[in-house]
């Protein structure tokens, strides 16, 4: 039960949110993410944390005739995955607080409907209840981008929701496909998913079905082209809502369709998905190096950032998986958290070009220790959120093979390169025309800000705090690919 | 049985009624004559009944058919009221060509008999001639009407033709009887046999615009007046596929290994011309008569697949598109009237001056699609579910995935001019009070199949 009110408290409230008028709706809508996060605080409770299957599960048949059942319920993963989304989204709407949007209540009941999307998505247990909400998590955002963003937003956005779609009917055909080899009375559930016994040969181009919508939605090169141009172009909330929550849907699709189901298929592909992952961290580390948009180069380094997960996750061990898990948190407090500070620079200057800011820092106390940690984080600073994950992560890719371990270690040296550069620039050296005056954070920014700088200190100090809840489900999901 | 009847006697009492010169009622009558054949039409659910020495049966699939063809007309004709009212003569005929048409369409889907087929195939198809030229001062209405009757009057040559040669092989024009001396060849077809069959599957490939006989639509759909283009992409598709399952499975399952080569690869041009051809239309109009062919396309998978699943999900699958087809055609046709125009940037800025039918289209576009939360996405789902029952057929499912991806670039072209693009001087659009009830009757509908398509998908 908590489940479903979890998963329909953001979508009723957004039916609310869009009856009112002026500026009315964002502070009901802040105060229904604020209730949203506390839900989940209460699930969190009464969750069993040393147990790794499904709890809090609710079912019963939605569509009858073509096996579709209305499954939900957590895990230790989808728990800490619901726990990113409840905890960003209260921030994300608080950030918009220094934005006068037109027509504010579509703009914040969209945000409050992918809200249900993505949890919808971290806790479906049916393949195609999966499917509908993966779509109807990417509908809103699409609307927020394409309505409220840059001036080449209408290519861009096509461009990436065509993209995405494309993927995700893919995946929907391999469900089909799924659905129809269950026995019996056929079945769309996991875990009749999870004890397929599929050939080798179907499992083979199953997998590439399905790892194409997961693909796409993280991105992993060559499927990332889409991303750097939307999140260019999006508006910052909707910015991060793709980088801070919706990649981590591709990531979370790969742990929970994508490994168990097809493990034969994943052991023959693991090992081409590593170097593609590999080739996108160096790939995308070195394009941001070059970058001179802020929001562009930020874009790129999430490229890099998930190009690691995702070759984490695939040496199937227990490194790679808890790396990756605890790195999705990670990235997401850090990406949004940078896009923030991005966004208030901007705000305050009309730039975002780096050679036309710097100075910063001789004014604005706050801002540059915030802005300082995050980056840090980013750059997996011991003590920091980003240092536990990556360090996992790689572990876990040196185990699996060492050149590759070796290769994706780059990525730490290039974050840094390219992370320094862009602090160095934007923020020391003499003032510019542009950064002449420059206040430092208002109360707003202050409270979006320092909870996610708590955050990166939290994970980076106390990482058992997270790992211990999706150990047990990581140890569980690495039993049934082992099978 | 009591349709036929029914829809035969609305339609010339029609024709009286125009004597009488009340323009007015016209319309509510014509909406009241269709809804009682509605209701008349489901007394007959569950009671299967033969009629004629076998020439036609009313079973569950005719009726459920029917209601569907029916339906759909009755959501359409109140968007007629506008282009009747500028109109001044014939406005009676107009109806009753209408009712003769269904007539049609009902015998499409109920008959036993080949000669059945072919009768309701010309009663549907000599009514629309006329209709579709009805815009007498219309050059381009004229043109649609004289290509529709040449290609329609050529094809219906080749289809008798077919019949013809299947009754010298077989000696009989009843589907079981054909069915059951296909069966007794045990494989071994006559060449006269085969010619029929290959002729049958032409001249109804040309009835539904499935590839490589389409070439007709695009230009006549254009041309039609607005509304009948929406009921010869509704109705007269709905019927013919109805017709064609029916033909294939009560007179050639035992052939199916002989033409299933030919219709896979109907189907996968049908797809591939459908999608391709709606991507570089600019005008609204011709992108949905290239959309009409792709779900041409979609339906004809279904068929294809064969199995017990197919009619249902034909059956699914005309209703999500009928009525996202009908909403579609409704705006356009006030978008075009009100506005002037057919293309893209004639839709600019919608979603400000007119919020609901903004969101309406959405929906239907959403729902044209294959996009979940609406009817078009269940309807899309249980066609490839049908198709994957066969895992040889996993192909054609990708191409049909990846054209349906490129559809979603067209539709939403039009959810972009609306949301996207300011309106710059383009007029809000009077909408009269019904057709509102009727889009948001379609908007409803759409949602509801869209989370429970249970309600319809089991029934046959």
């Amino acid at each position: 039960m908590t489940t479903a009110l979890l998963l329909f408290w953001p979508a009723f409230a957004a039916l609310i949110v869009l009856l009112l008028k002026g500026q009315a709706a964002r502070t009901v809508a802040f105060v229904a993410s604020l209730i949203e996060f506390a839900l989940v605080l209460f699930a969190l409770a009464g969750f069993n944390t040393a147990s790794g299957s499904t709890q809090m599960a609710l079912s019963f048949p939605w569509v009858e005739s073509a096996g579709i059942g209305f499954t939900i319920g957590m895990d230790g993963i989808s728990l800490l995955m619901v726990l990113l989304t409840t905890f960003l989204v209260p921030l994300i709407i608080l950030s918009s607080f220094k934005h006068e949007y037109k027509s504010p209540n579509a703009f914040y009941a969209l945000i409050l409907f992918m809200q249900t999307g993505l949890i919808g998505v971290f806790v479906a247990l049916d393949a195609f209840l999966f499917y509908f909400f993966w779509e109807l998590a990417l509908i809103p955002v699409y609307f927020i981008a394409a309505i409220w963003g840059g001036a080449r937003r209408i290519p861009v956005t096509f461009k990436f929701f065509v993209y995405t779609i494309f993927g995700s009917l893919f995946m929907l055909a391999a469900f089909v496909y799924l659905y129809l080899q269950t026995p019996g009375s056929h079945s769309s559930e996991i875990f009749a998913f999870y004890n397929l016994n599929l050939s080798s040969e179907s499992q083979s181009w199953i997998f590439w079905f399905l790892f194409i919508a997961f693909a796409i939605k993280m991105p992993v090169f060559p499927f990332h082209t889409w991303q750097p141009d939307t999140y260019t172009e999006s508006p910052t909330q909707a910015t991060m809502l793709l980088s801070g929550i919706m990649l981590k849907m591709g990531i979370y699709g790969v742990l929970r369709w994508l490994l168990p189901v097809v493990p034969l298929g994943v052991s023959q592909w693991a090992g081409l998905v590593l170097v593609l992952a590999i080739i996108g961290i160096v790939y995308a580390s070195f394009i941001a190096i070059r970058q001179r948009d802020l929001k562009r180069l930020i874009a790129y380094s999430s490229i890099a950032h998930v190009g690691l997960i995702a070759a984490g996750i695939f040496t199937l061990n227990e490194q790679g998986l808890q790396g990756g898990v605890i790195q999705m948190l990670s990235h997401g407090i850090n990406v949004v958290g940078l896009f923030f500070i991005i966004d208030i620079i901007f705000s305050r200057t009309n730039t975002r070009e780096i050679t036309s800011l710097g100075g910063i820092t001789q004014t604005t106390p706050a801002l540059s220790i915030c802005f300082m940690i995050l980056m840090l984080g980013s750059i997996a600073l011991p003590l920091t959120n980003g240092f536990v994950g990556e360090f996992l992560l790689l572990s876990g890719v040196f185990q699996y093979n060492g050149w590759f371990g070796a290769a994706a270690g780059l990525t730490i040296i290039l974050g840094a390169v390219y992370m320094l550069r862009m602090f160095q620039g934007v923020m020391f050296g003499p003032k510019s025309a542009a950064t002449e005056v420059f206040a430092d954070l208002t109360m707003n920014e202050k409270a979006v800000l320092i909870p996610l700088v708590i955050m990166v200190f939290w994970i980076g100090l106390f990482p058992n705090t997270f790992l211990s809840i999706s150990e047990p489900a990581v140890g569980n999901l690495l039993n049934i690919i082992r099978r | 049985m009591t349709s036929i009847i029914l829809l035969s006697f609305f339609g010339v009492l029609n024709l009286f009624i125009g004597f009488a010169n009340s323009k007015k009622s016209l319309l509510p009558l014509a909406l009241l004559f269709l809804a009682v054949v509605f209701g008349v039409n489901l007394f007959s659910w569950n009671d299967p009944q033969s009629y004629f020495n076998n020439m036609l049966t009313i079973d569950n699939y005719a009726v459920a058919f029917t209601g569907i063809m029916v339906l759909t007309t009755l959501l359409l004709v109140p968007f007629s009221q506008r282009y009747v009212d500028d109109r001044d003569d014939n406005l009676a005929e107009f109806y009753s060509l209408l009712l003769f048409s269904l007539v049609g369409a009902v015998m499409m889907v109920s008959y036993e008999n080949m000669l059945m087929l072919f009768v309701g195939i010309e009663i549907l198809s000599i009514a629309m001639y006329v209709l579709a030229g009805s815009d007498k001062k219309s050059l381009r209405s004229n043109e649609a009407a004289l290509k529709y009757f040449l290609m329609g009057a050529f094809f219906t040559g080749i289809l008798l033709f077919g019949i013809v040669l299947i009754y010298g092989a077989t000696g009989t024009f009843n589907l079981a009887e054909i069915g059951a001396a296909s069966a007794a060849t045990d494989g071994v077809m006559s060449a006269m046999f085969l010619l029929g069959l290959l002729m049958v599957i032409i001249g109804i490939s040309f009835k539904i615009s499935a590839a490589p006989f389409h070439f007709w639509a695009p230009d006549v759909y254009e041309g039609a007046p607005t509304f009948f283009t929406a009921f010869m992409s509704t109705v007269v598709k709905t019927a013919g596929v109805a017709a064609f399952f029916k033909l294939m499975a009560a007179a050639f399952a035992a052939s199916y290994a002989t033409w299933f080569p030919t219709l896979v690869a109907i189907t996968t041009l049908t797809l591939v011309v459908g999608n391709i051809g709606a991507v570089v239309q600019t005008s609204v109009k011709r992108m949905l008569a290239y959309s009409s062919i792709s779900h041409a396309g979609y339906l004809l998978m279904a068929l294809v697949a064969f199995n017990e699943h197919s009619d249902s999900s034909i059956l699914f699958y005309s209703l999500a598109y009928s009525t996202a087809t009908v909403a579609a055609f409704g705006i356009l046709n006030m978008v075009k009237t009100q506005r002037g125009g057919e293309i893209y940037e004639a839709f600019n800025g919608l979603g400000r001056t007119n919020p609901l039918l903004a969101f309406v289209m959405t929906v239907s576009m959403c729902s044209l699609a294959g996009i979940p939360l609406t009817a078009g996405f269940f309807a899309k789902f249980f066609v490839f579910a049908a198709v994957l029952q066969d895992t040889n057929m996993v192909w054609l499912v990708v191409v049909a995935v990846i054209l349906a991806a490129v559809g979603i670039y067209y539709y939403f072209r039009v959810v972009i001019a609306m949301y996207m693009h300011p309106a710059e001087n383009l007029p809000r659009l009077e909408v009269s009070s019904f057709s509102t009830f009727v889009l948001i009757f379609i908007t409803v509908l759409t949602i509801l199949l869209g989370i429970a398509p249970a309600l319809v998908s089991d029934i046959i």
